[in-house]
């Protein structure tokens, strides 16, 4: 692997990085901790909205975010030629 | 059959499921016994990463903690879960790729010095042997409650069983049981759960149970009226907090980076054969652990909801078995103040005096009972409750045998020890490790409870800083490393035993720095660890070159498999 191409592969997943733990800080310290009252006017049945992100929504969230991370790189790894299955 | 013929068939059963594993997969190399050969389908690893992390504490305590605490549990549910995408995101594959065997390994490699890796030696030890006394208590308490067996026998006999397929099956051992010990117990807090979610709501998925409607047909929310029965006796409103916010906050972060900086978490991670399966593999951990942490909150509000109902304002003499049960063991007292005959159970807002104490951990154990579920269910839990307790203390021994034998013996003291004598120092370790384990087990040390939350600050602010820095950055070195563990270490520790140890009567909101209490302190000292190791970094000369190239190439997946130098 070449030098760019190293340097390219690397910002790109650390690009992907940061757009997945945003999500991951929002649904947990955002919606579950610091916005939980706000949120918590809205309801959905018997949930609070607040109180669901806390207690449910944010580990559901947590679980698609690790299998969209292991997608991506995934099809990263094969773009650059770094993928296992040689 | 009565409820213990129920609990002996199925413990025993459950029992000789694990040894039959543990035989069939027994090890024969150091690379068998510290990594399981590096062989393990993700799928299976992220079943046995499951188990090995749920502890006798959250297949146990956890709802019951939740039940009392409403709204402010949810710091456990996130904090124990989100730890694992940072550790599929962040540690996992990087660490996979850099083969080898434990976290002082890396530590000791990447920052290119002894005192590094012994600093990370001491940290892995400590957390584990504060973990493992805990669960060697939980299967001891297990047994006498439910088996009528001595709790120091029920120790005895846990020690047994751990010996046997730790010592002689290693990594491989211990993870085809905790595959087998995850099914034990998942089976057995979901069927219980999904019971008591048809009994109250009609609805069999407990995730969605406890946000549906009363089976009764009065058309009112289950968390509704679980907030109304709180309010009108005195309690706080279950789905509102109590702590502040920004305590909330640290405690969650406290115990999410905690999680991806334990030891005997993080070694799971280095049994699977590529990078690309260490990724997936913690998504799969995460799947089989969610499982449980979304059914305990519903667990926790049928039973908060159960209790409230079923106790309040009835003749004593009239009280369910249950509460009677338990009150023998001393986990439920109960004081007729009034002198009425009756039970008042009541929150600090009441104006009725409270007479009655319950301790948080019997709810799970008690659920069944008190949703009077048949005699195999309430069997089912306590062979439950015994796997995730095992497979913990399994895993935490495995560590602690890793640490002595290949960190502390072969990378440091003896460095031309032969394979056959480190295997047979790692089954030493790992024996003298069980009887040291069953040694807190019966003699608990007062402090256990209060070291847990210790456990998960110093992991935090040491392992998971340097581990990062010396992933993402090339230019953090030993020196930035050492300082920032230390400063770590010492900051956390010390505000714990400050507030834990020595000064119990301080340990209020008022005294606390910021308000973070000593749970949520581990935070401020990841953030600290952090600050320190690239300042000192930056002002001392840059690692050397093989090392940078070292960094370079665990960024990049091909070529694991022969980074692994195990083929024994």
């Amino acid at each position: 692997m070449s030098k760019p191409d190293r340097r390219h592969y690397w910002r790109t997943n650390l690009r992907y990085l940061s757009i997945l733990l945003t999500i991951w800080f929002v649904v947990s310290y955002g919606f579950g901790i610091l916005l939980v009252d706000q949120l918590d006017t809205v309801r959905i049945g018997g949930f609070k909205l607040g109180f669901w992100f806390a207690q449910q929504g944010s580990i559901y969230v947590f679980i698609v975010l690790i299998f969209v991370y292991v997608r991506l790189m995934n099809r990263l790894d094969k773009r650059f030629g770094v993928d296992e299955s040689e | 059959m009565n409820v213990q013929a129920w609990t002996f068939t199925l413990v025993g059963l459950s029992f000789a499921l694990y040894i039959g594993v543990a035989i069939w997969s027994r090890a024969r190399s150091t690379g068998e016994f510290y990594v399981a050969g590096a062989k393990v389908h993700p799928v299976l690893n992220g079943m046995a990463t499951a188990a090995d992390w749920m502890s006798a504490a959250s297949f146990i305590s956890m709802a019951g903690l939740i039940s009392f605490m409403g709204r402010d549990g949810s710091v456990y549910l996130m904090g124990w879960t989100g730890g694992y995408v940072l550790l599929a995101l962040l540690l996992a594959p990087y660490l996979r790729k850099f083969g080898k065997f434990t976290v002082p390994d890396f530590v000791g490699d990447r920052y290119y010095s002894r005192v590094a890796r012994v600093v990370a030696v001491v940290c892995a030890l400590f957390v584990s042997f504060t973990y493992v006394a805990g669960q060697m208590r939980g299967v001891g308490i297990v047994f006498s409650r439910f088996l009528n067996v001595d709790i120091n026998h029920g120790v005895f006999i846990g020690m047994g069983i751990v010996f046997f397929y730790a010592v002689l099956g290693g990594m491989k051992g211990i993870t085809y049981t905790q595959v087998a010990q995850y099914c034990v117990l998942i089976f057995a807090y979901l069927v219980p759960a999904i019971f008591i979610s048809l009994l109250m709501t009609g609805v069999a998925l407990p995730q969605l149970g406890f946000g549906s409607t009363l089976a009764d047909g009065s058309g009112v929310y289950l968390l509704d009226k679980l907030d109304g029965l709180s309010r009108e006796l005195g309690f706080h409103e279950y789905t509102s907090g109590q702590k502040g916010t920004l305590d909330v906050f640290f405690i969650t972060a406290a115990l999410m980076v905690g999680t991806a900086g334990l030891p005997h978490v993080i070694v799971r991670f280095y049994t699977v054969p590529k990078v690309a399966a260490a990724r997936s593999s913690a998504g799969w951990a995460l799947v089989f652990i969610a499982l449980l942490y979304t059914t305990a909150p519903a667990v926790a509000a049928f039973a908060r909801t159960n209790l409230l109902t079923t106790i309040e304002d009835v003749p004593y003499r009239e009280a369910p078995g249950w509460f009677t049960n338990w009150e023998l063991t001393g986990l439920i007292e109960y004081q007729d103040l009034n002198g009425d005959g009756r039970v008042q159970y009541r929150g600090p807002a009441s104006d009725v005096a409270n007479e009655v104490a319950i301790d948080p951990d019997i709810m799970v154990l008690a659920n069944p009972e008190i949703a009077r579920l048949p005699n195999w269910v309430v069997a089912l839990v306590a062979a439950g409750a015994l796997a995730a307790a095992l497979s913990t203390a399994a895993g935490l021994l495995l560590v602690i045998s890793t640490s002595i034998a290949h960190d502390l013996l072969k990378r440091t003291l003896k460095p031309d020890i032969d394979e056959k004598h480190e295997l047979i120092a790692a089954r030493v370790a790992a024996g003298v490790a069980v009887i040291v384990a069953g040694h807190f087990g019966i003699h608990p040390p007062g402090f256990v409870a209060q070291v847990v939350a210790l456990a998960f600050g110093l992991a935090a602010a040491s392992f998971f800083p340097v581990i990062i820095l010396g992933i993402f950055t090339k230019r953090t070195n030993t020196y930035g490393a050492v300082a920032g563990m230390l400063t770590g270490i010492v900051f956390t520790g010390g505000y714990i035993v400050w507030f834990k140890g020595l000064y119990p009567e301080l340990n209020t909101a008022e005294h606390w720095l910021l308000g973070i209490s000593p749970e949520g302190i581990g935070t401020l000292g990841m953030v600290l660890n952090f600050i320190v190791a690239i300042t000192v970094s930056r002002l001392t000369r840059p690692p050397p070159d093989a090392v940078q190239r070292m960094v370079e190439e665990i960024r990049v997946p091909r070529g694991a498999g022969e980074a692994h130098e195990i083929r024994a």
